[in-house]
């Protein structure tokens, strides 16, 4: 019988059709049939030990396992018979001798499926008269509450670690009476994906902990909404109660997140109700912030840009967050191209603008697509901490055979095996050249590579892979040389016959060129506004010490202006250093918006609740600027409307990857001496996240420092934990250092966005080191 | 537990193997290993543990646990999943002599009952615990398939079968 022979069954006399050999489970449940289950999950492997899934199949004496069972011509299926109905209420009530039935102080209760299913199939009373299994609670960081004695011993975590996280941290220890599911030594559970287990675990085992006690899910209202960090843009469920956000769950979208979402964005809800949400807009008078009414505030920005302008538009600038909605982006460039400036700009992590970039840069492929990839060569690219949910995508193509190579200036922690070409930001360049000439490529800087044999082998793996991709990521754009970066890429992949990618770095990456928030002739880019003075700026979402390539220029070039209006949603040390007003703004889930995913998609969402304090959505804000300057087009009434307006201008521009641009650049980064490289970590992406309390306590939100390797080390006389002072351009930070094999020799790793690197310069520059 | 399309071996094995083991206790376990195919060295995984308690007085210690999973290229946690499960692992200090009695069903039967009695009294410790000399440990398991010389325990890797009091006093006067 082949495998997608289709085959009749019956089911509770219903008849069913099915292909030969699909799981029972699957077959009932895509028929609207229920089955009560716990350790069945459509993503994890079958391990069909908890039993509860029992049904009656014609001719066979025992009842068998729905979710291990699979179907066959004439199968006849009872759910409920008397022989099923016995073998799930058995199945039932041993699962319960142990569980405590806490359900009165347990977090589970009202959404636990225990709780459910004991309702149908559980008795009133328990016969079992002895002692109940207790197990101690563990500690496994800050995200997961554990309460171990409910747990029921599905494995799904166990599973969704293994097969899923790609990390092994959970197990089940112990036989018989004695297991228990746990760590077995003191240890947290650190991916960027464990909030996931929360939601499989069936029972109030695995928890929030920063939800913990706080609602009961009755009590919680639940909107659909997009994640607001990376260019994924996971479809999300926000459970609200009383016009708060309690908490934040992945909804299904199989061709986006499946089911599953990354940490960041379940957990970086906290920050919206974090100490410096700013609910009321502030105005400097004689240096001292003091709140004041919007009138007064709008007026102050109003007439501050109109001053600063003068007679000429090119003296302004707005620089907006790349998190930004595509109505926000409109309307700040309208409001821009209004006063006559062509200044505009929301990259502002890259520092080399040299390249002429794609009109619509993309993934160059759908999300999904990258599960069926056979090669691919990433540059500059952390993807299991930048896009957690695409480094997911790509191990599950590792998995089934993928070579996945990276051309990194550090070397990752990667859960499946890769070729990891770990060198200097300058030798990055060297090494893609390399790539470049092995296959066939030529000119400039590729002529004089030398071609060794890790360069051929990952040339050769493109080269010979059916489906082959090249990926750009943010330690990519934020090289000093990514003009060349650029170019040796599409050499590669064009030669090759690979597609070319880009990994956008925030929620709206994308959206932001199609709505036209980029430079227009003549006008500055975002480098250019922070290095030479404009009179006025535009700040949107953006902290400048933190979230800018060179903070510290960023910050000198910000206070020479005479005037500077920001949007914010936060109290911000660094944006109150130069700003002269700062408006309240809502912040992700307070506003209705749009964002381009990384696949191109444009997905619209409503606002969850209303906007903190007197905060209010940025495209209003922007709209009554637009009238008080006495600007033409800004009367819309909803963000539904400058959509519109908007995707008249995008007008119906298809993703695309191509661009001219060859590899005819000086390279600027010598690396001659000491390299910084200055990474964005995970949590410290943007406003939101960093001051998500729960996450700034994982393994994974790295703090300032200075870390560099054993053999650098030694040649410094530094020692782990010594004080060093870095020094780059004319700032300096002091900084610990930490000694890290990961990376590479003539480097260290100095991550950004982080409070004590914000004093430094460029993200990826020269620096010196010495002692403090 | 067998997982969907993972690989039982970690994405980033150790290189500094020589230095886990001696030389000579890499050779056993490099034995085991041989039985394998190559990719499947975790398979050895029951046997190194073994030969490690062994040379280590009889017990596992979680440091030790790590320096088998890091030798066989396997997460922590999966070795500490196989240590637990098995009755032979013990993962505290355990006697010079430990009786392993069986009290499964035949054994039971058969009067397992009063030889733990009798054994208990004898050593002045309770299963699960060591006589105070720290010669004997005593632990109860589950049959180990000698039904028909119940009742039963083991020594070592000596089983001793048709127990009686007497047998066991000469058993034990026996043992060095
Ligand atoms: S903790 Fe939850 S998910 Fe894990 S085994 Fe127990 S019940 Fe299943
Ligand atoms: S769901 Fe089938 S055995 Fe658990
Ligand atoms: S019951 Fe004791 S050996 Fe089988």
């Amino acid at each position: 019988m082949s495998d997608d022979q289709m085959v009749t069954i019956q089911v509770d006399g219903r008849e069913l059709k099915a292909k030969a050999g699909t799981l029972l489970i699957e077959v009932t449940d895509a028929a609207g049939i229920n089955i009560p289950r716990f350790c069945y999950h459509k993503k994890l492997s079958i391990a069909a030990n908890c039993r509860m899934c029992l049904v009656e199949v014609a001719k066979v004496p025992k009842p068998l396992p729905a979710c291990a069972t699979p179907v066959n011509e004439g199968m006849q299926v009872y759910t409920r018979s008397p022989l099923a109905l016995a073998a799930q209420k058995g199945t039932m009530e041993f699962l319960l001798i142990n569980h405590p039935l806490d359900c009165p102080i347990c977090d589970q209760g009202g959404e636990c499926e225990l709780q459910d299913i004991a309702l149908g199939y559980g008795n009133d009373a328990s016969r079992f008269v002895e002692g109940k299994r207790v197990v101690p609670d563990r500690d496994i960081g800050p995200l997961i509450a554990t309460d171990f004695t409910r747990c029921i011993h599905c494995t799904r975590c166990v599973r969704f670690g293994a097969e899923i996280a790609g990390i092994r941290e959970l197990g089940a220890t112990g036989r018989g009476e004695h297991m228990e599911i746990g760590t077995y030594i003191e240890k947290s559970v650190d991916s960027e994906l464990s909030g996931n287990i929360i939601d499989i675990c069936p029972v109030g085992s695995l928890t929030s902990k920063p939800f913990l006690y706080s609602a009961r899910a009755w009590e919680l209202v639940q909107r659909k909404s997009i994640a607001p960090h990376d260019s994924v843009g996971s479809s999300l469920n926000l459970h609200v109660r009383r016009n708060q956000v309690m908490r934040v769950h992945p909804r299904d979208n199989e061709a986006v997140n499946e089911c599953w979402i990354s940490d960041r964005d379940r957990f970086s809800y906290e920050g919206l109700y974090s100490a410096d949400r700013l609910t009321r807009p502030l105005v400097k008078k004689s240096g001292n912030w003091v709140e004041t009414d919007w009138q007064e505030a709008l007026e102050a920005v109003a007439q501050g840009l109109k001053r600063a302008r003068g007679t000429s538009g090119n003296r302004l600038g707005a620089l907006l967050s790349p998190g930004a909605t595509l109505e926000e982006f409109y309307l700040a460039q309208k409001l821009m191209r209004g006063l006559g400036s062509e200044n505009i700009d929301f990259r502002l992590r890259q520092s080399d603008f040299r390249a002429e970039e794609p009109a619509y840069p993309w993934l160059g492929q759908t999300i999904a697509q990258l599960d069926e990839l056979n090669a691919a060569l990433l540059i500059g690219s952390n993807i299991r901490k930048e896009q957690p949910i695409l480094g997911h995508r790509l191990r599950k193509a590792a998995l089934t055979g993928a070579q996945i190579s990276f051309i990194n200036p550090l070397e990752l922690e990667l859960n499946y095996h890769a070729t990891q070409l770990v060198n200097s930001p300058a030798g990055m360049i060297s090494d893609l050249a390399a790539v470049a000439k092995a296959l066939g490529g030529y000119g400039g800087l590729i002529d004089s590579a030398e071609v060794s044999d890790v360069h051929h082998r990952l040339a050769e793996q493109l080269r010979t892979a059916e489906r082959a991709t090249v990926l750009l990521g943010n330690i990519a754009v934020a090289h000093p040389d990514y003009a060349l970066i650029q170019g040796l890429a599409r050499i590669i992949a064009g030669n090759s016959g690979s597609l070319l990618g880009y990994l956008p770095e925030a929620a709206n990456s994308v959206g932001g060129r199609l709505a036209g928030a980029l430079p227009g002739n003549d006008g500055s880019n975002a480098q250019e506004m922070l290095s030479n003075p404009h009179k006025g700026y535009l700040l949107m979402g953006v902290e400048p010490g933190f979230d800018c390539w060179n903070p510290a220029r960023a910050m000198e070039t910000l206070g020479q202006a005479e005037f500077v209006a920001a949007l914010s949603a936060f109290r911000s040390q660094s944006l109150e250093q130069v700003a002269d007003v700062i408006l309240p703004i809502a912040a992700f889930a307070e506003t209705s918006g749009t964002y381009v995913n990384a696949q191109g998609e444009w997905q619209s969402f409503s606002g969850a609740v209303a906007p903190a304090g007197e905060s209010r959505p940025a495209w209003k804000v922007l709209r009554v600027l637009g009238n008080l300057l006495d600007l033409p087009g800004f009367d819309q009434v909803s963000s539904e409307e400058i959509l519109a307006e908007a995707r008249q201008v995008a007008g119906d521009r298809k993703p695309d990857n191509s661009a001219d641009g060859g590899v005819a650049y000086e390279r600027l980064l010598a690396g001659v001496g000491l390299t910084r490289i200055g990474d964005v970590p995970i949590y410290a992406l943007d406003p939101l996240v960093r001051r998500a309390a729960s996450l700034q306590k994982t393994r994974d939100a790295i703090e300032a420092s200075s870390r560099i390797n054993a053999r650098e080390a030694a040649m410094a006389g530094l020692a782990d934990g010594d004080k060093v002072v870095v020094k780059q351009d004319k700032n300096s930070a002091k900084l610990r250092v930490v000694i890290d094999p990961t990376v590479p020799d003539g480097c260290v790793r100095i991550p950004a966005g982080l409070v004590g690197t914000d004093t430094l310069g460029g993200q990826i520059g020269d620096v010196t080191l010495e002692k403090a | 537990m067998g997982f969907k399309n993972v690989p039982m071996s970690v994405a980033k094995p150790s290189v500094n193997k020589e230095s886990l083991f001696s030389p000579e206790l890499r050779a056993e376990i490099d034995k085991w290993i041989a039985k394998y195919p190559q990719e499947w060295r975790q398979s050895a995984v029951m046997a190194a543990l073994m030969l490690v308690q062994e040379e280590n007085g009889g017990y596992l210690t979680t440091d030790l646990m790590d320096k088998v999973a890091a030798y066989l290229d396997m997460a922590p946690i999966a070795v500490y999943e196989v240590a637990s499960f098995y009755s032979m692992y013990e993962l505290k200090p355990v006697g010079k002599h430990k009786i392993c009695v069986c009290t499964n069903v035949s054994c039971m039967i058969n009067g397992s009952d009063q030889i733990v009695e009798y054994l208990e009294k004898k050593l002045g410790a309770k299963l699960g615990q060591s006589s105070a000399d720290g010669r004997y440990t005593l632990k109860e398991v589950e049959c180990l398939g000698a039904c028909g010389g119940a009742p039963m325990f083991q020594i070592g890797n000596k089983y001793y079968e048709n127990l009686t009091p007497e047998l066991i006093d000469s058993i034990l006067a026996g043992l060095e």
